[in-house]
């Protein structure tokens, strides 16, 4: 193709985009917007996988059996995510296996929340409260992303995690409400995922690399600022609901403005923890690849099984 | 037929769901794939639902306002009364899915007779159970299947667990003096007379899986009577961690 026809297509593609027409898999499309988009479906893919682990360490011991089963339907859930998002990424011509493979060399990132350990029970209803919350912020404006099945996929992920950000406060809530060694733990836990939520939006707009190309195709409708100041805003009024304090002694509500002030972020920490070096970062790796590598023979097994299968029909069938 | 003795032949058939279900709900995020992963879940929380109904029922029959938290975390390991084949730990995933298709099996015969109870709220938890543990059926042993007739390695690590596994399986045909009373009063099921169908219907799998079922002389048994395995003290210090750390405080 001529350089005049690939700018000529190009515009047509930069049009349709202006147009909110939706980008299906067979349609043109710049190497660029291909290769970014592969880049966030997956990682963001990758993040529920990685997010099933710091989860399903309190699965066995869930309080009740109720609770119990909730957060195994919970994880179940950010598997069926991750199950789609891995499709909808595979439409952008990548494998499944490659982008395991991304991921297991740690060339794909993935949400650096993850990497904190839930060290009590109160941890599943904050990150259901929080870290929930901050997703479905992030994610909400994605279900009319440029891309197609990236837009569908996530109409349905964030009906689920709506759900799952309200079972994850009505935890906490049951907590501040309870005994005063729950109502700690629920503390605790804020004070412990209040920052690291916040560093969930992303670096701020001055920092942020891909914003300004993200914005142009609509894979991001509001910059990693706004994104936040809403999270604050929404979020404050909650913990005030059930007696719990925002741990940022900087806090405060600001009539001009009509949002909250808050404190310093420690953008230290969040790099810290992108580059791999957070509290459980090398465990939730090695979790994913143990459990890949462990998993292999029973894949080759099933394959194996499919294809014999496949033979003895055809013999049939002559 | 008394409260007691009802309750007990609950607990007979309840604490194997919930020590399966336990067991599965460890794998959740640790599974070969996306797709083992998400089926292992939905077969936990199947079982971890069907627990939640016989507990309920038992809570109920015993009064003194227990509840079925109560039942599932605050009793001794003497006092469940799950068979020993359910509370194998997960060496590997053959050892999960011979587990679960031996189990599989018996549960499924054991629920159609259920449902000729005299105890509707009995029949009505294994109508409902039937459907799901059909299910469960077909999964594990469309995997014995897979992994019997997959590859080289493959066989021989199902067949590994298959060895290791099959002398518990004698456990699940054995009446304890519960299940006689229960019977007696045609409430409970003759798990005497699931034996031969459940052997046929092991061998048919196995057969098309190329497995072979071991020569056992010596069948464990135990864990009807509370007498565990090792492995059962783990199991519940992780199930029970919450309620015995915390006591008496709604979650």
């Amino acid at each position: 193709m001529s350089e005049k026809e690939i700018k000529n297509l190009e515009e047509i593609f930069e049009q349709r985009i202006a147009r909110d027409e939706k980008i299906e898999p067979k349609d043109w499309m710049p190497e660029k917007y291909r290769k970014t988009h592969i880049r966030q479906i997956s990682q963001h893919a990758h993040s529920e996988i990685v997010g099933m682990l710091p989860e399903g360490n309190w699965i066995t011991r869930a309080p009740s059996l109720r609770r119990k089963v909730a957060l195994l339907a919970k994880v179940q859930d950010e598997a069926g995510h991750g199950l789609y998002l891995y499709s909808a990424c595979e439409t952008l011509g990548i494998s499944r296996d490659e982008l395991y493979d991304q991921l297991h060399t740690g060339k794909a990132k993935y949400s650096s929340i993850f990497n904190y350990p839930t060290i009590t029970w109160a941890d599943i209803g904050a990150i259901g409260w929080l870290v929930d919350g901050a997703a479905i912020i992030n994610q909400v404006p994605l279900c009319n992303t440029s891309y197609g099945p990236y837009a569908r996929a996530m109409i349905r992920v964030c009906k689920e995690e709506s759900f799952h950000q309200r079972q994850g406060y009505e935890i906490i809530m049951t907590l501040a409400k309870g005994t005063p060694e729950q109502k700690e733990m629920a503390q605790d836990a804020l004070n412990r995922w209040w920052w690291p939520s916040l560093m969930m939006l992303g670096p701020t707009d001055a920092e942020s690399v891909h914003t300004a190309q993200s914005m142009k195709w609509k894979l991001k409708r509001k910059t990693n600022d706004e994104l936040r100041q809403q999270f604050i805003d929404q979020t404050v009024p909650q913990a005030d609901l059930i007696g719990l304090t925002i741990p940022d002694p900087d806090l405060k509500w600001n009539e001009e403005t009509g949002h909250y002030d808050f404190g310093e972020i420690d953008w230290d920490e969040f790099w810290q923890v992108v580059k791999g070096h957070g509290p459980c970062n090398k465990e939730r790796m090695s979790a994913r690849v143990n459990a890949w590598e462990e998993g292999e023979w029973v894949r080759d097994a099933a394959m194996a099984y499919a294809k014999k299968q496949e033979g003895k029909k055809l013999k049939k069938a002559i | 037929m008394k409260n007691e003795n009802l309750i007990q032949y609950i607990y007979g058939i309840a604490d194997n769901v919930l020590i399966l279900g336990q067991r599965l709900s460890e794998l959740c995020g640790h599974g070969p794939n996306l797709e083992t992963d998400i089926a292992c879940t939905n077969i936990a929380l199947d079982l971890l639902g069907q627990t939640r109904s016989y507990y309920q029922y038992a809570a109920q029959l015993s009064g003194e306002g227990k509840t079925e938290d109560d039942i599932a975390f605050l009793r001794n390991e003497r006092q469940y009364k799950n068979v020993l084949l359910v509370e194998q730990p997960n060496r590997h995933f053959g050892y999960v899915i011979t587990r679960q298709f031996l189990f599989d099996a018996f549960h499924l015969l054991l629920l159609e007779e259920l449902q000729n109870s005299k105890d509707d709220t009995l029949v009505a938890i294994a109508k409902k159970g039937i459907k799901e543990v059909s299910y469960h059926q077909r999964f594990s042993s469309d995997w014995i299947k897979r992994l019997g007739d997959g590859t080289q390695e493959s066989h021989k690590k199902v067949q590994e667990a298959l060895d290791d596994l099959w002398r518990f399986t004698n456990e699940l045909f054995l009446m304890t003096e519960d299940d006689k009373i229960a019977l007696e009063n045609g409430v409970g099921v003759n798990v005497l007379t699931l034996q031969e169908k459940y052997n046929q219907r092991i061998k048919e799998v196995l057969d098309e899986a190329t497995l072979t079922i071991p020569e056992t002389k010596y069948f464990q048994k135990g864990g009807k009577q509370g007498i565990h395995s090792e492995h059962m003290g783990y199991l519940l210090s992780d199930l029970q961690y919450m309620q015995r750390t915390y006591p008496n405080m709604k979650w």
